[in-house]
């Protein structure tokens, strides 16, 4: 421990009354790793937090790392733990669960907090954002940043078409009747301008499930070992996923690029886009026309999946240092910094707290989008997730993309899905 | 100690440092792989087992395997022989005395020397439909816009191009340095006897570079089964396994479904495969190769 700490963590052990001397030890290390999955300068924001956090808590140190792509965070995590050494707090995406508790890797939350206080500050998050964070009746992770799917709708192309430029779609039918007239096509037949886009790669599951939720449909049960791609609710969303491009041809026939969608917004080449509130930013900068963002239409009821990432604390690391990680996500998920986190990145605040402090309530007034995906929260549902998530996530992508290619009817593209899905979880029941 | 004895030790205690690296980073893991490809994939709750050939068997029958395979064989026929025969077409044209000919080598070599990643990011624009760079070409001939990616009858022939066009820069360097080592005094003899440039390259140049082209093409195929960054990227295998080649579903089965055990057997196949190549190409290739 070198003088500055030595002082620091006296004054502020005096100063805040704590019972623990903290010049008796050496700063706990909690090493923590962290995605980052949209623009701006997260890892600046995360490595200043770090800071201020060790300067609040000078008995321990935090190190955080940028280690890519959700991806690869997970593929370092799993095999540093693989390995012995593994960081001992860790954001991964809240649906790769199952595949960390499969993994022994991960310890549930819940031993480091007994009190009272405690409880309440577990109850503090929206429930939609818990319901990909609890199994077994413990909680294995913490929300940090997440978000829904919403709709983005260009005004000028709305008024241009001869529709309201402030109503966006409230319901299918309305989505479908808006997308046939914002859809332009010139003397050829070439389509010049798309009604509506709902991107097909990368994600084309969760989108699916957007709309699966909304006609009534729940993919994949709390236990992650049973899902129900053949479900008429399912087929009722895949079948209006593939008309939409098939049929009325208000969409981009083939599949939809998740990357590319954004941009094809920003040239006016769809009216219309689904994508998440994480995008939020990223259009607020680069859209060179008004634009609205709403929450999903409703089929028989509205709906989204949420998505995003967790915090995840370590099994392998010492009790010291669990301890000491639990302490930071407590710091981490309080009101206002996860105002200023949602306000810095698009990403939802994770509790209606921070969406009463002042901070959050200027901006929203300023900015009225920031609080769509919050609105829409009270219909959010959890998002897929099973046992060998990324397996059987894969299975139902696949086919999706050949109902979209026209090799595969809906029907037999969900029963495929299934039939796969059922062969890799049946050992977990 | 005799001279010979001392040589011979001398000799392995210069090999030793590559040999270590070697052994450490390409023969153990080999092996390693080669072993676990007979056990399952450990769970914390369910250790490491020998299964025999189970996982081999789990590969005969997995459809999504045979499509990466077919999808690699038909990558390979559209990479390896346009890429080959680019690299001669621009090896020989900035050969000659023309102007502007340091410029129109580095241009070539540009492509090789930009990070794939990075070119595939710039490709993902070229083909977007609608106002990708592609699309405004054929969209100022009036042609209809194509979703190249989006669809898996040109998925696979799109991201073949983005292969074709960074790999043949980097065999052109090849071929034009195999250009340079052949004596001027040929040229000088074929134009006495009236040669056409044709039948100059055709029955002087092309017999003098076939050991070039043997070495351009092992690598070719060694980078048809290698080079998959621009797949993840691009397409990430789609649409529906369209573009998977076997090194990317390798990757996806290793490290997205941690099923390393399969992982293993699918990269003992790889690497049987191409073992196999490399045989056939040395073996029986080599002796048909045109040697001065």
């Amino acid at each position: 421990m070198d003088r500055r700490h030595f002082i620091a963590g006296t004054g502020a052990a005096l100063g805040l009354g704590l019972s623990r001397p903290a010049w008796a030890q050496a700063p706990t290390e909690v090493s923590f790793y962290f995605p980052v999955a949209v623009g701006g300068p997260i890892t600046k924001i995360i490595d200043g937090y770090a800071a201020d956090f060790s300067k609040e808590n000078p008995s321990i140190k935090v190190t955080p790392t940028y280690a890519g792509t959700y991806q690869e965070t997970i593929v370092k995590v799993l095999t540093a733990h693989k390995s012995g050494t593994p960081p001992t707090l860790s954001v991964l995406l809240s649906t790769d669960m199952f595949t960390m508790i499969d993994e022994d890797a991960v310890s549930p939350f819940d031993s480091f907090l007994k009190g009272p206080d405690d409880q309440a500050w577990l109850k503090g998050f929206y429930p939609a954002f818990m319901l990909n964070s609890q199994t077994e009746g413990k909680t294995w992770g913490i929300p940090f940043q997440r978000s829904t799917i919403v709709l983005y709708w260009n005004k000028d192309l709305f008024r241009e078409a001869g529709l309201d430029p402030e109503k966006a779609p409230a319901t299918w039918a309305e989505h479908l009747a808006f997308a046939e007239k914002l859809t332009k096509r010139d003397g050829a037949g070439n389509t010049t301008q798309w009604g509506t886009q709902i991107p097909s790669t990368g994600f084309a599951y969760w989108l699916l499930q957007a709309m699966a939720i909304q006609s009534g449909a729940i993919l994949a049960n709390q236990e992650g070992n049973r899902t129900a791609f053949d479900d008429p609710g399912a087929l009722e969303a895949l079948t209006y996923l593939v008309d939409l491009s098939r049929k009325h041809k208000v969409m981009a026939p083939g599949t939809i690029d998740w990357g590319t969608t954004p941009r094809d917004f920003f040239e006016r080449k769809t009216a219309m886009m689904w994508t998440t509130t994480g995008n939020l930013t990223n259009v607020r900068n680069n859209a060179k026309f008004p634009f609205g963002v709403a929450i999903l239409p409703a089929n028989k009821r509205r709906g989204s999946p949420t998505g995003g990432g967790n915090f995840y604390l370590s099994k392998k690391a010492k009790p010291a240092e669990q301890e000491a990680a639990v302490k930071f996500v407590r710091w981490m998920t309080q009101p206002e910094r996860a105002a200023k986190w949602s306000i810095d990145t698009g990403y939802v605040a994770i509790s209606p707290a921070a969406y009463e402090t002042a901070a959050m309530k200027d901006y929203a007034a300023a900015f009225p989008p920031a609080a769509v995906a919050r609105d829409q929260l009270q219909y959010a549902a959890a998002e897929l997730s099973t046992h060998e998530n990324q397996r059987v996530t894969k299975a139902l992508e696949d086919n999706i993309q050949a109902a979209l290619n026209g090799s595969k009817a809906p029907d037999r593209a969900l029963k495929d899905a299934q039939a796969e899905a059922e062969r890799v979880l049946k050992p977990y029941r | 100690m005799t001279t010979r004895a001392r040589d011979t030790l001398i000799g392995w205690a210069l090999l030793a440092p590559a040999m270590t690296l070697l052994v450490a980073f390409t023969h153990w893991p080999a092996l390693a792989s080669l072993i676990e490809s007979f056990y399952s994939t450990a769970r914390p709750r369910r250790p490491a087992r020998f299964v025999g050939t189970a996982n081999y068997e789990q590969i005969l029958a997995d459809p999504v395997f045979w499509q990466a395979f077919s999808n690699n064989l038909l990558y390979a026929a559209g990479t390896i022989p346009v890429s080959i025969a680019l690299a001669i077409l621009m090896a020989v044209w900035v050969n000659d005395r023309i102007p502007g000919r340091t410029f129109a080598r580095v241009a070539y070599f540009t492509p090789t020397v930009l990070p794939m990643i990075a070119v595939a990011n710039i490709w993902l624009f070229f083909f977007t439909p609608g106002y990708g760079l592609l699309e405004q070409i054929t969209g100022a001939f009036g042609l209809p816009s194509h979703n190249w990616l989006g669809s898996p009858e040109t998925a696979l022939a799109a991201v073949t191009v983005v292969a074709i066009w960074k790999e043949a820069g980097f065999f052109m360097i090849f071929y034009l340095a195999a250009l340079q080592a052949i004596p001027p005094v040929l040229a000088e003899a074929a134009s006495l006897e009236g040669a056409s440039r044709w039948t100059f390259f055709r029955r002087v140049q092309f017999p003098l570079l076939m050991p070039t082209t043997l070495f351009v093409l092992i690598n070719a195929v060694i980078n048809a089964f290698r080079m998959i960054d621009q797949i993840i990227v691009m397409t990430r295998g789609g649409p529906d396994n369209a573009t998977t080649l076997v090194l990317f579903y390798i990757y996806q089965v290793g490290f997205s479904f941690w099923d390393t055990a399969y992982a293993a057997a699918l990269t003992v196949v790889l690497l049987a495969l191409l073992g196999l190549v490399a045989f056939v190409q040395y073996g029986i290739l080599e002796r048909r190769v045109h040697y001065r």
